[in-house]
């Protein structure tokens, strides 16, 4: 089973690299960009057997800092 | 009566040696060099340092690997015990990801890595680990840290303030951290962690040694010396 969890900063949270992301863009020329948030994605594999609570587990313990960071997880169709 | 300490190693830690070396110039006992993968801590510890460098090379966040490591479990079960846990830099990283203290350590706001000495005010002289200095007074402290800019609600700053447990705040524009904080307490006051390096500070061919009051407060708390 393909699991991914996508992980991004909560609303709020200061996103330095979001904002030179940002800066590049404009200076690439791209305008009506309004904001940039930078986040990350993790691709799972994972065998049958392994529960939601368990993936979400995951997340909570090691895939995201539940302090500055939120959590989605989306299940792949194989 | 003898300090006993430890002080933690991981993958890719790079100021283990230089705090083994601040806590033995201080104290007079070398510390004990503990292991990642290690699941005990030596017996009878007064102290334990947590270093700075790119543990497990930085990966997924500053800190979170090895937050997660064996050694670690022990730690906080020694800092729950009430045995006073010092981070430094990247070790203040791995102690917020291991909860042991609130908060989290963003990228500078900058985006620089910042390198250089920076004041530093004492803002709580009561703790364990600052009893040497005076309430204000400002120290000259190395900063070396990519990841320094402290995060926290608003919720959680204003209890830290509240409660006296910020330690140590920015005198200057370092980093971008929220109400300037450069090192907290936990509620206990047992467990310090804080972006600057005192431990590179504590010798005149440092250039000051404005970095072992730190060392003396703790050592002086702990074996009465």
């Amino acid at each position: 089973m393909k699991v991914r969890v996508h992980v991004s900063l909560k609303p709020g949270v200061l996103d330095p690299q979001g904002r030179a992301i940002h800066h590049s863009l404009e200076g690439l020329g791209f305008s009506g960009v309004n904001d940039v948030r930078a986040g990350r994605l993790f691709e799972l594999d994972v065998a049958e057997s392994v529960t939601d609570e368990a993936i979400d587990d995951m997340c909570r313990k090691l895939l995201a800092n539940m302090v500055i960071e939120n959590y989605r997880i989306e299940k792949v169709a194989a | 009566m003898a300090f006993t300490s430890a002080v933690i190693t991981f993958p890719g830690s790079n100021c283990d040696r230089d705090m083994a070396v601040a806590l033995e110039k201080v104290s007079g006992t070398a510390p004990h060099r503990v292991w990642h993968g290690d699941s005990e801590l030596p017996e009878g510890l007064d102290f334990i340092a947590v270093p700075g460098g790119f543990s497990y090379g930085d990966y997924l966040r500053c800190g979170a690997i090895a937050s997660r490591s064996p050694i670690m479990q022990a730690v906080i079960a020694a800092a729950d015990k009430g045995v006073p846990v010092l981070g430094v830099c990247n070790g203040f990283q791995v102690l917020t990801e291991s909860g042991l203290l609130p908060g989290a350590l963003l990228r500078n706001a900058g985006l620089n890595f910042v390198c250089r000495e920076v004041g530093l005010e004492v803002v709580n002289a009561q703790s364990l680990f600052t009893n040497a200095y005076e309430a204000g007074q400002v120290v000259r402290i190395p900063v070396a840290h990519h990841d320094g800019n402290y995060f926290a609600d608003e919720e959680t700053l204003n209890r830290l303030e509240g409660e006296g447990r910020v330690a140590f705040r920015y005198a200057e524009e370092v980093n971008g951290s929220a109400r300037s904080i450069a090192g907290v307490l936990n509620d206990a006051g047992n467990v310090l962690g804080m972006m600057p390096h005192p431990e590179r500070a504590i010798e005149t061919t440092h250039g000051g040694t404005d970095g072992r009051g730190l060392f003396e407060s703790a050592i002086r708390g702990l074996v009465g010396a």
